[in-house]
């Protein structure tokens, strides 16, 4: 019985933040893709080089660790020029795009998002030869980033 | 920015670094970043507050800058790296909506 009950909270507490998002446009796998093309401006990403640190299991979806890390030297010839991270169902699927520069030394950036549910995660690599990598990573978020009230 | 309270912020890297060395640079600042998706205690809309770039430059030459969403957590914390070759001050700054700005200067002497 008690489960019955948690199973059915669930899709209600959720339904709340779809119906915000709802307003914004539905967040889908489409509206990361038309993120995605806008950020490598339409040229195709292979898989690889491109690592993502996240847990897959987060408690609290408001600040969620990450870490991006990618398998390329940083010289001022071959360089790691732009690293961007975009999410499936947030109501926007941006997160946050970083440029790096020969002067960074290292490609790896880590820093704190926001997950509004249980989804995908993508980041995208573009290289100073303009060539575009990218990984993916599935995260089960139990607490929402965006039905909380002030 | 009202009454112009006090921004925080925190960087922590080494002050001092050999020649040629990759340091970890973290930088974190205390600043709501206000989706716009979140309603307050009075049932309205929060209006949408973020802090839309960080740029960190060396010597005034761009090493690392970053472009921010929504989705970036209240307290924008972002940690990367920089690779010294002489001494020089790192400038840290981030701007944002409602003309959100700071900046903060890091020094690092090469020993």
């Amino acid at each position: 019985m008690k489960r019955r009950i948690a199973i059915q909270a669930v899709p209600a507490a959720f339904a709340a933040c779809w119906a915000s998002s709802q307003a914004w446009g539905q967040p889908t796998e489409q509206t990361m893709s038309q993120a995605i093309a806008k950020f490598t401006g339409g040229a195709a990403a292979q898989m690889g080089k491109v690592s993502i640190g996240i847990s897959p299991l987060v408690d609290n979806g408001n600040a969620v660790p990450i870490d991006i890390s990618v398998d390329h030297p940083q010289e001022s010839d071959r360089f790691v020029r732009r690293i961007a991270i975009f999410n499936e169902r947030n109501p926007q699927p941006d997160v946050a795009e970083f440029e790096l520069s020969p002067a960074s030394g290292l490609a790896q950036v880590s820093t704190r998002i926001r997950l509004a549910t249980t989804q995908k995660l993508v980041a995208i690599a573009q290289l100073s030869d303009g060539s575009f990598w990218m990984q993916s990573a599935d995260v089960i978020v139990t607490l929402a980033a965006c039905i909380e009230v002030e | 920015m009202a009454d112009a309270p006090t921004i925080r912020s925190l960087v922590q890297a080494p002050t001092a670094a050999q020649r040629g060395q990759v340091i970890l640079v973290r930088a974190t600042i205390a600043h709501a970043m206000e989706t716009g998706y979140r309603r307050g205690s009075d049932g309205q809309m929060l209006p949408r507050d973020l802090i839309r770039r960080f740029s960190c430059t060396l010597q005034g030459q761009s090493v690392f800058s970053a472009t921010m969403h929504a989705a970036m957590a209240s307290n924008p914390y972002m940690a990367f790296h920089v690779r010294i070759m002489e001494s020089g001050v790192l400038q840290l700054s981030w701007t944002g909506d409602k003309g959100f700005a700071h900046t903060r200067s890091h020094a690092i002497t090469v020993s």
